[in-house]
């Protein structure tokens, strides 16, 4: 009988040595995962950028080929950091956010009239959006394309409950209305460590310039 | 459990201990690179997506962007 209750108790203990290091995985462990998929993917976007252009389809939006999983754009905010620098994939689903922030495909593109929207996790893959509550109204989010830098201004931020997809409407909040304005959304979980909201940051474009090829990747 | 594992490894104590110490450092290697992995993305906790009512972050919403 003894015997039953140590062993019940060191596998107790052993259960919880063994939780302690799941944590520690999920919060430093998951991280490098994400670091490794982000330097491939910087480096294929440099490569295909250093390329000359595809040459554009007839009748199509865009040249560029824009593959699921793949690298988009680059997003850079200043007010988190000169560090804080990462390479938007194409693709919300959970195998694409764990690479980094994603972009809702059938959402705007970076530039283009509408809503470009992006998502990203706040904790565990070197949480990209960790710090979003930290933005204020006017701090500048710069998101690089191939041939453009495009600077939007954020204008707002909210938290909203995880089924509210009016906020990554091409309009927020007014899923009927047109767009006229170039905005980006930013979503992310809150608070940290939870799922139960989402934490929106709102922007509006103010500018972009030509991109030098191969500069500032 | 554990004093019985003891008692089955081999050689004095010095050894023993050295034995239980590659022993721990195997397994936590094993979770961490191996079944770690494997658990995390069917537990995932952590959802950035808005969607409504899908399974989260699998699928994502028509975003009802109108396409002229």
């Amino acid at each position: 009988m003894r015997t039953l209750i140590r062993s019940l108790g060191e596998l107790c203990i052993t259960a919880g040595a063994v939780l302690l290091l799941f944590v520690a995985y999920e919060l430093w462990g998951t991280g490098a995962y994400t670091q490794a998929e982000q330097r491939r993917l910087g480096g294929e976007l440099t490569h295909d950028w250093a390329a000359p252009p595809p040459r554009k389809a007839p009748g199509a939006v865009t040249a560029e080929r824009v593959r699921l999983g793949h690298g988009l754009a680059l997003i850079r905010i200043p007010r988190l950091g000169k560090r804080f620098h990462y390479v938007i994939i194409e693709g919300v689903s959970v195998a694409d956010l764990r690479k980094g922030p994603g972009h809702y495909p059938g959402t705007a593109m970076p530039g283009e009239i509408g809503n470009f929207v992006v998502s990203g996790h706040r904790t565990t893959y070197q949480a990209p959006f960790n710090r979003l509550d930290e933005l204020h109204t006017g701090d500048k989010i710069l998101i690089d394309t191939r041939s453009r830098q495009y600077t939007y201004k954020v204008t707002g931020k909210k938290v909203v409950s995880p089924g509210d997809v009016g906020v990554v409407a091409p309009v927020p909040e007014h899923p009927t209305k047109d767009p006229t304005d170039r905005l980006i959304t930013l979503t992310t979980c809150h608070p940290k460590y939870s799922a139960a909201e989402r934490l929106i940051v709102f922007g509006r474009m103010v500018g972009s310039i030509p991109r030098v090829n191969g500069a500032s990747s | 459990m554990y004093s019985w594992l003891w008692r089955q490894l081999p050689g004095d104590t010095v050894t023993r201990v050295y034995t239980a110490l590659v022993g721990l450092l195997v397994i936590g290697v094993l979770l961490w690179y191996v079944v770690f992995p494997w658990f995390e993305p069917q537990i995932q906790f952590d959802h950035g997506t808005v969607d409504d009512g899908g399974t989260s972050a699998t699928a994502p919403p028509a975003p009802g962007t109108k396409h002229r």
